[in-house]
C-alpha cells in the first residue's frame, strides 16, 4: 500500500513543472556560472519540465524583497511548493540536488 | 599632494548629524558623524532598536532627512507596534515616504548553499530603498542576524567591510547594531568595520532595580563625553541626563520669593528665599515638612508661576485632602494648571531613573519652583556614593534653570543636624523643624539652620499647624525657659497674673506713700505755726527790751540834768 502511495505522489510531482528563478546583479562570474550549471543540472534531472527565469536585480532591484533575496546568485525554486532557496554559483550539483528536493536528503 | 584637505575648520574635517534625540546630541557635541556608520551595541532589551528608530523619526520628522530602517529582526507591523509605545507613528511615516522598512528574512533551514556567493542582493535592496525615498539615514538592525543564517562566515565578513564601505561611500549617515558580546564589544567583532563612532548601551540591574545607561565608548576625531550616562525610554521616547557637563557657572539672582508663610519670610530677612536657590526641610515625623512645602506650592501659583511638586510619599489627592484641612487648598491650581503633581513610588525606579526622569519634566512643564517630597526616599533609592553627585547634579541643573527647589528631608532624632547623604552642604537654605517635648506635649519647634546670602533669624519659633494653614509665633523665653505650646499659653497666663499683682503692690505702695507725704505736710505746717509763734515772742521780748533801754536813757539824762553834770 505504502509502495504504491509512493509511486503516485511521485508520478504527480514529475508531471509538475518546475517553475525555476535565478536572481543576479549583472553579469557577474559567480552569476554566469551559476546560470550554466543550473541549465545543466535542469536538463538532466527535469527535462522537458522545468522553465527557468533569470532575474538582473541591477534592472529590476525591486524584486530583491518579494523572495527576500540576500546572496548573488540565489536559486528560487518558486514550484512546486514550499519555495525553496539555493545560494551560490551551484557548483555542488549534490547539493543542488538536495537543495532542490530532487534527490532526497 | 596639493588635493590635502584643509584643516583650516573643523567643520570641513568633521560633520555632525544632529540625531533629535534628547541627550544624545549633547553627550556627543552635535550627534553621529554625519556620512559614516555608527555601531550602537548592547545586551538584550537594552534600547538598541529603539534607540535607532528614534534617531531614524527625529530625522524624518524634524531635520528633513527620511530614513530607511533595514530590519533582520522583526517586520515593519511589529516594529510599528513597538515603537508606537514611543509616540511614533510609524506606519503614517511610512505612508509620507519618509521611513521605510525593509524587513530581511534569513532563515537558515530555507538555504541551501553550494560553491561562491556574495551578498550583492542586499547591497542591491539597500540602495534601492535608498533611493527611493531619498534617504539619508540608515538603520541596519541587526545585522548579526546573517551570522546566524548564512554558513560562510568568511565570505558574510567581506560583504560586511565592504558593506561599511559602501554605506560611507554612498554618504547616508547609519547606525549599525548589534549584539554584546561576552568580553568584547559585539558578538561578531563587528567593532573592527564600523570604528567611527561606537556607543554602548546597558541595561543594569542593583537591588532589584533596573538603571539604563549609556557611554560613547570611541568617537573617532571627536571630543565626547565619556561618563555612563542613565537614560529613560517612555512615551515619548529616549531621554538621556547629561548634566554633569554643567558647571558651577550658573547665573545668581537677588530676586526674592516668598515662602508662602509671612513669619517665615520674616525670619529670613522679611523677604523669604532667593529665586533659584535650594532650600533643604528637615525633620523628624509628623513635624509639618509637607505643609511648609504645599505652603511654599501654594505661594508659588498665587504669584502665577507655576510648581512642580514631585510626592515620593502620599498621592497626590492626600497630600491635597490633607493641606485642605489645614487651609490650604491646592485643587484650584491644579486646575489652573499652575501645579503639578508627579507621584511615583521611589523604589519604583533606580536613582538615576528617578532624576532623568525629574529633569524631563521639569524640562517639559518649565517650573518656577519644584518640591521634592520628601528626598530620603529618593536617596534611599540609589547606592550610598552614588547620591551625593546625583543630587548635585540634579540640583545644579535646577539652579542653571534658576528654579528654586524645595527639598525635605525625614531625619531620625540622632542625627538631627546631618543628613543621610550630606545633601545639606549643597542646600542653600537649610531650615530644621523639631519635635520640642515638653509638659507632657509635643510641639513643633522651627528655626533657620543656615541660609546662605542673609541675615536670617536665629530664634527658634513655634510652629503652629491650625486650620487656617501654618504660623510661626514666638516661643517663651522667659525666667522660666523656652516654652511652648500649652505650657508656653499658661506661663503667659501665669506671668500676667504676676504683673498684675506687681501693679496692685505698686498702688498700694503709691498710696502709702500719699498718706505720708499727706501727714508730713500737716506736720510741717504744725511746726511752722509754732515757728511763728515763737518768733513772734521773741520779736515782742525784743520790742520790750528796746523800751526799757530807751526808759533807762531817758531816765539817766533827766538824772544828769538834776546833777548839773559837766556835758561830755
Amino acid at each position: 500500500m505504502r509502495q504504491i502511495e509512493k509511486i503516485t505522489k511521485q508520478n504527480a510531482e514529475e508531471s509538475e513543472i518546475w517553475e525555476l528563478r535565478l536572481y543576479v546583479a549583472g553579469q557577474t562570474p559567480n552569476s554566469m556560472k551559476a546560470l550554466a550549471n543550473l541549465r545543466k543540472i535542469a536538463e538532466e534531472h527535469l527535462k522537458g519540465k522545468y522553465t527557468i527565469e533569470v532575474v538582473d536585480l541591477l534592472k529590476n532591484p525591486q524584486l530583491a524583497a518579494g523572495d527576500q533575496i540576500l546572496a548573488i546568485p540565489t536559486l528560487v525554486r518558486k514550484l512546486p511548493e514550499p519555495l525553496r532557496k539555493i545560494i551560490g554559483d551551484l557548483s555542488n550539483t549534490e547539493r543542488v540536488l538536495v537543495g532542490l528536493d530532487i534527490r532526497p536528503k | 599632494m596639493s588635493s590635502k584637505p584643509k584643516l583650516d575648520s573643523p567643520e570641513q574635517i568633521f560633520k555632525k548629524t544632529a540625531s533629535g534625540i534628547r541627550g544624545l546630541d549633547e553627550i556627543t557635541f552635535g550627534g553621529l558623524p554625519k556620512g559614516r556608520p555608527t555601531l550602537i551595541t548592547g545586551g538584550a532589551g537594552s534600547g538598541k532598536t529603539l534607540m535607532s528608530m528614534e534617531f531614524l523619526v527625529r530625522g524624518a520628522t524634524n531635520h528633513g532627512e527620511p530614513g530607511v530602517f533595514m530590519a533582520f529582526e522583526e517586520t515593519a507591523e511589529e516594529l510599528a507596534q513597538n515603537v508606537a509605545s514611543l509616540g511614533f507613528d510609524l506606519k503614517e511615516l511610512i505612508a509620507e515616504k519618509k521611513i521605510l522598512v525593509d524587513y530581511v528574512r534569513v532563515e537558515r533551514s530555507e538555504i541551501e548553499e553550494t560553491g561562491e556567493y556574495d551578498l550583492e542582493g542586499l547591497f542591491v535592496r539597500l540602495n534601492h530603498s535608498i533611493d527611493t525615498i531619498g534617504a539619508k539615514r540608515v538603520v541596519l538592525d541587526t545585522i548579526e542576524s546573517l551570522f546566524a543564517g548564512l554558513g560562510n562566515e568568511a565570505i558574510l565578513r567581506a560583504e560586511l567591510r565592504r558593506l561599511f564601505r559602501w554605506l560611507k561611500d554612498k554618504g547616508v549617515t547609519a547606525i549599525i547594531t548589534a549584539e554584546r558580546g561576552e568580553s568584547t564589544l559585539t558578538r561578531y567583532g563587528l567593532e573592527e568595520y564600523v570604528s567611527d563612532c561606537v556607543i554602548l548601551l546597558d541595561h543594569r540591574v542593583q537591588n532589584q532595580i533596573s538603571t539604563r545607561r549609556i557611554r560613547v565608548v570611541k568617537y573617532r576625531g571627536s571630543v565626547h563625553g565619556t561618563n555612563e550616562y542613565p537614560f529613560l525610554i517612555d512615551e515619548k521616547g529616549i531621554s538621556i541626563l547629561p548634566i554633569t557637563s554643567l558647571t558651577l557657572n550658573y547665573q545668581i539672582s537677588t530676586k526674592r520669593i516668598s515662602s508662602g508663610i509671612a513669619r517665615l519670610d520674616a525670619m529670613l530677612e522679611g523677604k523669604g528665599f532667593y529665586n533659584g536657590s535650594t532650600i533643604l526641610i528637615s525633620g523628624t515625623a509628623g513635624t509639618g515638612k509637607t505643609s511648609i512645602a504645599a505652603s511654599f506650592a501654594k505661594s508659588t501659583c498665587q504669584s502665577g508661576e507655576k510648581c512642580l511638586y514631585f510626592a515620593f510619599e502620599e498621592s497626590p489627592n492626600q497630600i491635597i485632602r490633607n493641606m485642605k484641612s489645614i487651609g490650604i487648598d491646592l485643587e484650584p491650581n491644579i486646575q489652573k494648571g499652575l501645579l503639578k503633581f508627579h507621584a511615583v513610588r521611589s523604589t519604583f525606579y533606580g536613582l538615576e531613573t528617578h532624576l532623568v526622569q525629574m529633569q524631563k519634566l521639569i524640562d517639559e512643564y518649565n517650573p518656577a519652583s519644584v518640591i521634592v517630597d520628601p528626598i530620603t526616599n529618593l536617596i534611599n533609592a540609589g547606592d550610598q556614593n552614588e547620591v551625593k553627585s546625583m543630587l548635585t547634579r540634579l540640583i545644579d541643573y535646577l539652579k542653571a534653570k534658576q528654579i528654586t527647589a524645595l527639598f525635605t528631608n525625614l531625619t531620625h532624632l540622632a542625627g538631627l543636624e546631618s543628613t543621610e547623604s550630606e545633601v545639606s552642604s549643597i542646600m542653600d537654605t537649610w531650615i530644621l523643624l523639631r519635635d520640642i517635648e515638653l509638659g507632657g506635649e509635643r510641639n513643633r519647634g522651627i528655626y533657620i539652620l543656615k541660609s546662605r546670602g542673609m541675615a536670617h533669624s536665629n530664634q527658634i519659633r513655634e510652629f503652629l499647624i491650625t486650620s487656617k494653614g501654618v504660623d510661626i509665633v514666638d516661643v517663651y523665653t522667659g525666667s522660666a525657659g523656652v516654652l511652648t505650646g500649652s505650657a508656653r499659653l499658661s506661663q503667659e497666663i501665669k506671668d500676667k497674673e504676676t504683673e498684675d499683682s506687681r501693679k496692685e503692690e505698686i498702688k498700694k505702695l503709691q498710696r502709702d506713700l500719699e498718706r505720708k507725704r499727706k501727714l508730713m505736710d500737716a506736720q510741717v505746717a504744725a511746726l511752722q505755726a509754732e515757728f511763728i509763734a515763737a518768733e513772734e515772742e521773741v520779736k515782742q521780748l525784743i520790742k520790750q527790751e528796746k523800751r526799757r533801754e530807751k526808759t533807762v536813757d531817758e531816765n539817766r539824762q533827766d538824772m544828769a540834768h538834776i546833777r548839773k553834770a559837766d556835758k561830755e
